[in-house]
């Protein structure tokens, strides 16, 4: 588990008495994009949540086992500083209406009081858009409302908005349900770049997607990991009879 | 089987007909009062009655000066007070959906509604003009706030019921705090909704007569201290309308021309804000 961002460690997660993950174990080495992937209420949009700690939103949640981000336990953490460690991106995008593109990228600091020179700021913004790939088709209206541009330009408007604060890891939480197949190609490219810098969990019920873009797969069923490896791995010789089935596409 | 199909078209037509009809004629009684009251008072509308006070029975002239200020002060007085309030409350339910303590406000929300304002005018006596021993702006001004508050709340419940809860996610998601999410994200975003219920709402008290009538009871004089009385215009209407000179009751449509004017003008603003305002997610 060395060297791993994050560790979870026979992870279990309820929702009042319905038990929604089970013993769930799980490492994400640095610099990689790990996918969920599974059937539509399996848990998997749980587990990533409980990274960030934003199930605990929900009424009358509760945790056992552990989570480590680079060896710090999420689970002792001030959620509110855990989730400024935590980049997240959504299924919708999401910039804020009321502010402009540029407010947007530094969004996570204006909100937090975090202050720093126009300068610095200035330069934060630029490295965050060209890291999303959104700087050359935005540079020229920075001061533009956010909610003015495509789905999947706003899709990278939010990618950017996390990259800004520098997070440890990057939630995606099927980031591309929500567009057209341009940009959700686009946004694939973009992450296989990012990698480079960030490490990322991915949940996808997109077995294609997947394939294309990570370096580790997991696949969970019904609240269970049953298995978790190298995508190439797992894509062509998957060890679980499920694991196989899913990706047959005889379920899910 | 033409004719059929004729009967049909004409009883559609005298059908659309009516329905415009009936439209139109909900729509007169506004039209006479606007052209009647500006028939009546735009001539007594000049610098002088816009600027001068009320002048001592036997001498002709005079303005409303001291009306219109003390209305002005009277808006300003209850928007402080219900402002605040009103938001605050307006947060809560739309935050709290369900529970005890929202249902709870949430009925006394629509009591406070149809609560008579002359009712809310003696409640206003009892709390402040009784204690304090005076009537004053002060006074008027909580009445009038207490009838500013439903609708205030009731608009900020509903604008931000209407705000998409990614919003707040992704605000919280970046490590802000609830109070800050709250605050920086989801109330700018509404903002249109909730001004326009406030306007909507100034607009409501503006014309008030019966909750200022213990309250602020009135004066000849100009005055700004908010522990003395005051004057409004739907008080100096009423005071002009009841006297027995014919140069007073000019004077009556002239102030009810000013006020019918400022609310008029309250609610277009809203309308304003409400479109130009609006906030695209």
């Amino acid at each position: 588990m060395e060297n791993s961002v994050l560790t979870v460690d026979t992870f279990s997660a309820f929702f009042g008495d319905h038990q929604v993950l089970k013993d769930v174990n799980l490492s994400v080495p640095k610099n990689v994009v790990a996918a969920l992937m599974g059937p539509s209420g399996c848990g998997k949009t749980t587990l990533i949540r409980c990274v960030n700690r934003m199930h605990e939103l929900l009424p009358d949640t509760k945790v056992a086992g552990k989570m480590f981000l680079n060896e710090k336990d999420i689970y002792t953490m001030e959620p509110i500083v855990l989730r400024r460690k935590v980049g997240m991106v959504f299924q919708k995008p999401n910039p804020f209406p009321t502010m402009s593109i540029y407010d947007n990228v530094i969004a996570g600091y204006k909100l937090n009081g975090i202050r720093h020179s126009r300068e610095d700021f200035n330069n934060i913004v630029e490295q965050s858009l060209r890291s999303a790939a959104l700087w050359d088709e935005v540079k020229d209206f920075l001061h533009r409302k956010g909610t003015f541009l495509s789905g999947g330009q706003q899709q990278r408007l939010c990618i950017a908005r996390a990259l800004a604060m520098n997070p440890e890891i990057l939630l995606l939480d099927e980031p591309t349900s929500a567009l057209d197949p341009k940009s959700t190609s686009q946004i694939e490219e973009l992450f296989v770049e990012l990698k480079k810098n960030v490490t990322m969990l991915l949940v996808t019920h997109n077995i294609g997607q997947a394939a294309r873009v990570s370096d580790f797969t997991a696949f969970i069923y019904i609240g269970e990991l049953i298995e978790y490896g190298p995508t190439e791995k797992m894509f062509t010789v998957p060890k679980d009879k499920r694991t196989e089935e899913y990706l047959t596409g005889k379920f899910g | 089987m033409k004719d059929h199909v004729r009967a049909r078209l004409i009883k559609n037509y005298i059908f659309k007909g009516l329905v415009m009809l009936f439209a139109f004629i909900s729509l007169l009684p506004l039209l006479l009062i606007l052209y009647y009251i500006t028939k009546n008072g735009i001539s007594v509308i000049n610098w002088d009655f816009l600027t001068q006070l009320p002048r001592p029975i036997g001498e002709a002239g005079g303005g409303v000066f001291n009306a219109i200020m003390g209305t002005i002060m009277l808006i300003v007085l209850s928007c402080v007070f219900s402002i605040p309030f009103g938001i605050a409350a307006g947060i809560y339910l739309a935050e709290n959906r369900e529970g005890k303590l929202s249902n709870i406000v949430r009925l006394c929300v629509v009591v406070l509604q149809g609560t008579p304002s002359i009712v809310i005018g003696i409640i206003a006596y009892a709390w402040i003009v009784a204690p304090l021993r005076t009537f004053s702006a002060l006074s008027g001004g909580i009445a009038l706030s207490i009838m500013m508050l439903p609708v205030i709340i009731k608009t900020t419940e509903e604008t931000l019921k209407l705000i998409p809860y990614h919003l707040k996610e992704a605000s919280l998601a970046l490590g802000v705090p609830y109070y800050k999410t709250i605050l920086k994200v989801v109330l700018p975003s509404g903002l249109n909704g909730i001004l326009t219920g406030i306007l909507l709402s100034v607009a409501r008290i503006t014309g008030e007569t019966a909750p200022l009538l213990f309250t602020a009871f009135g004066n000849q004089f100009m005055n700004w201290n908010i522990f003395k009385p005051i004057d409004s215009l739907p008080y100096r209407i009423f005071y002009y309308a009841m006297s027995p000179y014919p140069e007073w009751h000019t004077f009556a449509w002239g102030a009810s021309f000013i006020l019918v004017v400022l609310t008029l003008a309250f609610n277009l603003i809203a309308r304003g804000v409400s479109i130009k305002w609006k906030i695209q997610f």
